[in-house]
């Protein structure tokens, strides 16, 4: 069964019952527009996955993983709905339906992203409440904060060929590009990804610069050096 | 090798005829040549710099009434196919099974010679670990817990010193031990996202049988090892499912680290390594080493060039003045002993006799006085370690021939002999790389060709005449490699190469290489003088010489303005380059070349020479390395272009002298 059809029984369940009271089939059946004997069937399979009780002819109520899962759809719909209206200008009357097809598509991480480009909005365009996220934070300006400086800490992060460090400048190999058969080479003589490297020495007319890694000294020649890239440490 | 995978043991073929088989394996430049030769008593030529040994020795030690078999494998990083040393040694190791494997690492860089451990234990090779060049490890500050590194590694390891000796018999008594009782050591485990695919491959691996342990074909599969994949692909007989799940996880490695899987998987390794030291070395702070103060000049902008000069040039030139010295003392000594007028006439057992005696003369006044300085002192430079600086400071220069630095290597050992340095042109990395490299070997004026020219042109015309063909040489060979490069079909790859630390050159060492290459040299070249030479007299003697002369007339006497006496000479040529200067005196009945032939005469004979052709001992170095379809185009080539130069020269000459 398609996870997309779960979360829709999901929240539709939470819809008519909440966190704790029980829907009854024939509500939920007519809510999703589906016979009720699907419905059960249905039903019976969540019970099996842990997402719902179900009682025959009383009805189902979410368990505390179902409600987990439910919080977190909404968060999702409710979030795609702000996005959607505020910044995409989508008209109001198509923003739920739109955000019901695009809530089972996002990961948790897009999610969490467009919360944080919102700035955190607390209600959804109908005003309903949005859910907040479950990162272990506690103000969402926390969260913008580590966010921007995840940000310039990586636009910081000096990625330059191992040729423009300066001599006696060290840094860590961050990626090689080149044929395969000259990277293999070179992380067979220890310049993996992660390794500190020191460019010794540089020879003059774009000459080959030598290297010292894991106390070996590796001669290389320019244009193959060209193609190893390092995040340069301070100057020592 | 394609079309060889289905029967790898058709590479090589080796004679099990001992009670123990020993390979030593390792890095390069390690110290592998050093323990074998203390092993063994061979004098495997050894040197300060990566890539010597291309073909792996083999030598025998007596010890205990045991014969022991002891093979020195090349040097090499990794068990990737990038180069052919790399699949010989995997092979050698894998399907030939020796009995043990030693591991020869150097100690002052412990995590780059486990990461080459590590894949022997993966090879399941019965391993013992020579913790070589401790005292060098000692004077770099660094400390290695050799017990603990046993424990963990689980297998013996013996504390060397092999260039002096230092540790060998305990390591032969480790190597008998090993034999009677083998070890199983442990398993290598990789991070859980490799490891975990390791493991699925093993298990679809079931059935399939080579030579190679399951785990090694696994890791190997997933490294994307093009030899490896094809081997598994043909036993395959779920129709290439194993290949295709291969595939799927290295793709799934990937996607993760988004590198490529073999270099991910030599990252974990180097991971594995990198603990293992740090668990058994201690490193004091580093001072500035011996090395870095002479790499100060060695690869500076301006004196790093005239480093460079000084000694290539300083080589060349030690070898005239001091060769033309001893030449000239020995020649005196020896003309007192016997006369060397050549004998003509009379009974043909005196006629032989003196031409035989003739070429061993020649032999030792002539050639054997310019071969012992040049090896002398080529012996000095490479123990040192300063071939590898003349490589970089060169690496440019090399690029425009589509070579790079380390081509610098073979082509100074060609000014000693072509054929080693033929055969040392394997370091180069791509098929291209390394025929272009030979090719222009081959035009190196080795030492019977400085003879040669020496003989000729320095002796009767001036020093100045031969330091020009000598210029006009090396024109030459960047002119033809400029050409070569373009024609000549395959890719090029740029320099990546290990710098040795420099070592002050030991006498013993520098000696032993010195005879080591002369010894080879007499073997060879005594007996092809003395043979060409008792040959060249009876031909003469029985009027066989002047026929052969006159077929090879048109191209001496009309277009090279020869004397038609020296066609014969350009045909003996082709065995020794040499001989053509020693018969020459045989045919002239003298040594004084001034009165039979024009200064013109004299350079262009020894142009022509230096040209024309590799010797015969060289076109067997590059059938064996190219094939013959390639030896033959390069010999027709030299042939015609030295012919060809060879009449244009004469002509300008002839205008101005």
């Amino acid at each position: 069964m398609p996870k997309e059809q779960i979360e829709e029984y999901i929240e539709a369940i939470f819809d008519i019952a909440g966190e704790k009271g029980t829907a009854k089939t024939t509500e939920v059946a007519n809510r999703l527009k589906i016979a009720p004997a699907s419905v059960t069937e249905v039903f019976q399979k969540m019970a099996r996955n842990g997402l719902v009780q179900y009682e025959p002819y009383k009805g189902v109520s979410l368990t505390t993983k179902g409600v987990e899962a439910a919080i977190k759809i909404k968060r999702k719909h409710r979030l795609l709905e702000v996005f959607l209206a505020k910044i995409l200008h989508i008209a109001p009357e198509k923003v739920h339906a739109e955000a019901c097809k695009m809530e089972h598509s996002i990961s948790d991480e897009v999610g969490d992203a467009i919360c944080r480009q919102l700035n955190a909005p607390a209600r959804c365009p109908s005003g309903k409440l949005i859910y907040p996220c479950e990162k272990g934070i506690e103000t969402c300006n926390q969260c913008k904060e580590t966010l921007e400086k995840d940000a310039s800490s990586a636009s910081q992060r000096k990625i330059l060929p191992v040729t423009d460090l300066k001599r006696c400048q060290k840094g860590t190999i961050a990626f090689l590009r080149g044929s395969s058969k000259v990277i293999q080479r070179l992380s067979d003589l220890g310049l993996t990804p992660g390794t500190e490297v020191t460019l010794m020495r540089k020879t003059p007319m774009g000459g080959p610069i030598e290297l010292s890694v894991r106390r070996t000294a590796l001669a290389v020649g320019h244009d193959i050096a060209d193609n190893i890239f390092v995040e340069a440490a301070g100057e020592s | 090798m394609p079309g060889c995978q289905g029967c790898p043991q058709s590479r090589n073929s080796f004679e099990r005829n001992a009670d123990l088989v020993v390979a030593l394996a390792g890095n390069a430049n390690v110290g592998k040549s050093a323990v074998f030769n203390q092993l063994t008593g061979v004098d495997q030529i050894i040197g300060n710099w990566p890539g010597k040994t291309v073909e792996r020795a083999e030598g025998t030690l007596q010890y205990q009434g045991m014969k022991i078999k002891v093979i020195d494998l090349p040097g090499i990083y990794s068990f990737s196919t990038y180069s052919m040393e790399e699949l010989v040694s995997r092979d050698f190791i894998a399907l030939e099974k020796p009995d043990i494997v030693v591991n020869v690492v150097d100690a002052t860089a412990l995590e780059r010679n486990l990461f080459f451990t590590i894949q022997l234990l993966e090879l399941n090779a019965p391993l013992l670990v020579a913790l070589n060049q401790i005292d060098l490890m000692e004077r770099k500050g660094i400390s290695i817990d050799y017990q603990r590194l046993e424990e963990i590694l689980g297998v013996p390891v013996v504390p060397t010193v092999a260039i002096k000796g230092k540790g060998i018999s305990e390591l032969t008594e480790e190597i008998i031990k090993l034999g009677e009782q083998k070890i199983a050591p442990p398993e290598i485990k990789y991070g859980k996202e490799v490891e975990q695919r390791i493991e699925k491959l093993i298990s679809l691996l079931g059935k399939i049988e080579t030579f190679y342990p399951h785990r090694w074909l696994a890791i190997k599969l997933l490294e994307r090892d093009g030899e490896i994949t094809r081997l598994v692909e043909g036993l395959d007989s779920t129709d290439g499912t194993v290949v295709r799940a291969a595939e799927e996880l290295a793709e799934e490695i990937e996607r993760i680290h988004g590198e490529p899987s073999g270099v991910v998987i030599s990252a974990e390794r180097y991971k594995i390594a990198d603990e293992i030291s740090r668990k058994v070395q201690k490193i004091r702070t580093e001072e500035e080493t011996l090395t870095d103060k002479l790499d100060r000049i060695a690869l500076h902008p301006i004196l790093g060039y005239l480093a460079a000069v000084g000694v290539i040039g300083g080589l060349l030139v030690w070898t005239f003045i001091l060769g033309s010295q001893i030449s000239g003392i020995l020649q005196n000594a020896l003309s007192s002993v016997e006369q060397y007028e050549p004998v003509v006439s009379g009974p043909l057992g005196n006629i032989i006799w003196n031409g035989a005696f003739t070429g061993f003369v020649a032999g030792v006044t002539l050639v054997v006085p310019y071969v012992l300085p040049f090896y002398i002192i080529l012996a000095v430079i490479e123990d040192s370690g300063y071939l590898t600086r003349i490589a970089i400071m060169l690496d440019r220069g090399m690029h425009k021939l589509g070579l790079h630095g380390k081509a610098i290597i073979p082509m100074i050992l060609g000014y000693g002999c072509n054929v080693p340095a033929c055969f040392s042109c394997r370091i180069m990395e791509t098929p291209k790389q390394k025929f272009v490299a030979a090719f222009l070997v081959s035009l190196v004026p080795c030492t019977a060709r400085t003879v040669v020219i020496l003989g000729l042109v320095a002796a009767f015309v001036n020093i100045w005449w031969a330091l020009a063909l000598y210029a006009f040489d090396i024109i030459l060979i960047l002119l033809l490699g400029r050409i070569a490069f373009k024609v000549v079909p395959g890719e090029s790859v740029g320099l990546i190469m290990e710098m040795p630390s420099y070592h002050v050159p030991s006498a013993k060492v520098v000696l032993k290489q010195t005879w080591a290459r002369t010894k080879s040299l007499l073997w060879v070249v005594f007996p092809a003088y003395i043979i060409g030479s008792a040959v060249l007299q009876a031909f003469y003697a029985a009027g066989l010489l002047n026929p052969l002369n006159d077929i090879l007339s048109p191209v001496t006497v009309n277009w090279l303005g020869l004397p038609a006496e020296v066609g014969i000479l350009l045909i003996f040529g082709i065995v020794r380059k040499e001989l053509t200067i020693l018969m020459l005196a045989v045919i002239f009945q003298t040594t004084n070349f001034a009165s039979v032939m024009s200064p013109v005469q004299l350079i262009v004979l020894a142009l022509v020479t230096m040209i024309y052709i590799p010797c015969l001992a060289l076109i067997l170095c590059f059938a064996k390395e190219f094939g013959w379809k390639k030896t033959a185009a390069i010999t027709v080539f030299e042939v015609t272009f030295a012919i060809f130069l060879g009449g244009i020269v004469f002509r300008m000459l002839s205008l101005i002298m």
